[in-house]
């Protein structure tokens, strides 16, 4: 579903040239979920951005879905990946009613501003139709997330992009959030790519785990590794003991 | 090993926090002792555990109401101190170290003269000494090459260093209590585990006593002596061995709802908030 060879970025020029993501190579069956662990820096969040097309200086191929894309997307290839931030106060607009922020992909995509779909879209993560005329700041952390969660699923892309989609959000809420992308996975066969710093959300959600460092994969953990906390690389083992004290 | 001395150096009654004429208390009647001990407060957002510490430095806003039975730390009253008093005891007995280390730290100061200031302060040094000090308490917390770090500011460092630098600052004056609002939060996992670690070190060999708050369950349980668990502003358990011991539903449910690497599940357990709620009124 999701080809990288050899995907370069590099911020700045000459002496503060900084190279964050050095020649990766990944791949992505149908259905299936990567995770990334790595620590602030490594360059993981750069990746996820390069393969959401917010990155434009990348060097290297994507395929989507068999297809390749650039780094000057069109529409079609827009819609085969969409994105989940981190924070949920920070990506949804202060200023826009929540059925205003759902309708927004499907404008920009150039569909018909269906008020049908952003009801059904709500309807799908559990939230009740009355939330399309809120404002962000009367939904607590959890109901943003799940909206944002929405937004990304409106567009039914094949591919949903995640960065850090629980790191804000409290432990009981955040199993809510895991279960609630657990299922959509199922019924749409989405394929994730699953950044985060927190092994224990990684392990629980993603069949396969790449543990990044300083712009490079250093170790490539399956399930069972995980389970049995196997790893085979130094610094992976070492990021293993430190989330597990 | 030190001698263990049995009178608690915090010992709080039914602590209440009420802010402004909100109807819903922050913190109801909550009671616990602290010896010279590791003690983890755990509860998620809005449960009132970084409160509760506040309300022991006595750092809430003039607004927040608060009343206690009882509120002693070495046997003296904190409700009936004068502010003056209070800063005599602040970051001198009693000390609170905060989440992120980027706002807690003055950005316009080197970092030497911030833990120095802190030994003038608070052990009576010349400034010479008390430079000394400083730098002696950086090579305690591991930092490499002091004499570099000290000339720093705040924003040259990482995050890491930043919370040992904290620490250091904290911990110059030897404190009795140290209180540890979410200490490594803001920390990557790899560091998080050398700052607590340090942290315990130089707590244990103050032989002083230690509230660690956190809302992470396991973190904490490897790590203290007891854990309390609050839930909207009231103590539902003290545990004082493994988490699998725990009987409330709350806590149970916390420690459900944590993915777990080694024993993976499907799905999630999630929390049934109505039950909960029904549970806490028939006790209360």
């Amino acid at each position: 579903m999701i080809r990288v060879e050899k995907l370069d970025v590099a911020f700045g020029h000459g002496q503060s040239r900084h190279h964050v993501v050095r020649e990766v190579s990944l791949s992505v069956s149908r259905g299936e979920t990567l995770g990334i662990v790595g620590e602030s820096g490594c360059g993981k969040s750069t990746l996820l951005r390069s393969l959401a097309g917010l990155e434009r200086g990348w060097t290297g191929r994507i395929w989507f879905d068999g297809r390749e894309v650039g780094t000057a997307r069109g529409r079609e290839e827009l819609k085969l990946a969409q994105m989940v931030f981190q924070d949920p106060y920070g990506s949804l607009h202060p200023r826009h009613r929540i059925g205003t922020a759902l309708a927004e992909p499907l404008r920009a995509m150039g569909y018909r501003d269906d008020q049908k779909r952003v009801l059904q879209a709500l309807r799908q993560v559990g939230l009740p139709a009355d939330f399309a005329n809120r404002f962000p700041h009367e939904l607590s952390g959890g109901q943003r997330q799940r909206v944002a969660i929405a937004r990304a699923l409106i567009l039914s892309p094949p591919i949903l992009l995640l960065d850090e989609p629980t790191s804000a959000l409290d432990v009981s809420i955040q199993a809510e959030v895991l279960n609630l992308l657990a299922d959509q996975r199922e019924e749409r066969t989405l394929t994730f790519v699953l950044v985060s710093h927190d092994l224990a959300v990684v392990a629980h959600m993603c069949d396969r785990v790449l543990v990044m460092k300083d712009g490079t994969f250093v170790d490539e953990l399956t399930k069972d590794d995980l389970c049995s906390g196997v790893a085979h690389d130094s610094y992976a083992r070492e990021l293993f003991d430190a989330s597990f004290l | 090993m030190h001698d263990r001395d049995a009178s608690p150096i915090l010992s709080i009654r039914d602590l209440n926090v009420r802010f402004g004429r909100n109807a819903i208390a922050a913190i109801s009647d909550v009671s616990f002792d602290i010896g010279r001990e590791r003690v983890g407060i755990v509860g998620e957002s809005g449960s009132g555990k970084s409160t509760t510490g506040r309300a022991i430095m006595r750092l809430l806003p003039p607004k927040a109401g608060v009343t206690a039975k009882k509120m002693a730390f070495c046997g003296e009253e904190i409700l009936g101190k004068t502010e003056r008093q209070m800063n005599r005891l602040r970051g001198k007995e009693m000390a609170l170290i905060m989440q992120d280390p980027r706002y807690s730290l003055n950005p316009v100061l080197p970092i030497g003269k911030q833990i120095a200031e802190s030994a003038r302060l608070h052990l009576g040094l010349k400034s010479k000494e008390a430079l000394k000090a400083a730098r002696d308490m950086l090579v305690r917390v591991r930092i490499s090459d002091p004499d570099r770090v000290m000339g720093q500011y705040p924003h040259q460092i990482s995050g890491g260093m930043g919370q040992r630098v904290m620490i250091a600052m904290m911990l110059i004056a030897r404190p009795k209590l140290v209180i540890a609002d979410e200490p490594t939060s803001a920390l990557d996992v790899s560091v998080r585990k050398d700052v607590l670690l340090l942290l315990d070190e130089l707590v244990r060999e103050n032989n002083s006593g230690l509230i660690l708050i956190s809302h992470d369950i396991r973190m904490v349980a490897s790590f203290c002596d007891r854990i309390i668990v609050m839930y909207r502003g009231r103590i539902v358990e003290e545990l004082t061995s493994s988490l699998d011991k725990a009987q409330h539903s709350y806590t149970r449910a916390l420690i459900a709802a944590m993915p777990d690497a080694r024993h993976p599940v499907r799905r999630l357990a999630v929390m049934d908030r109505q039950a909960l709620d029904n549970f806490g009124e028939r006790v209360a």
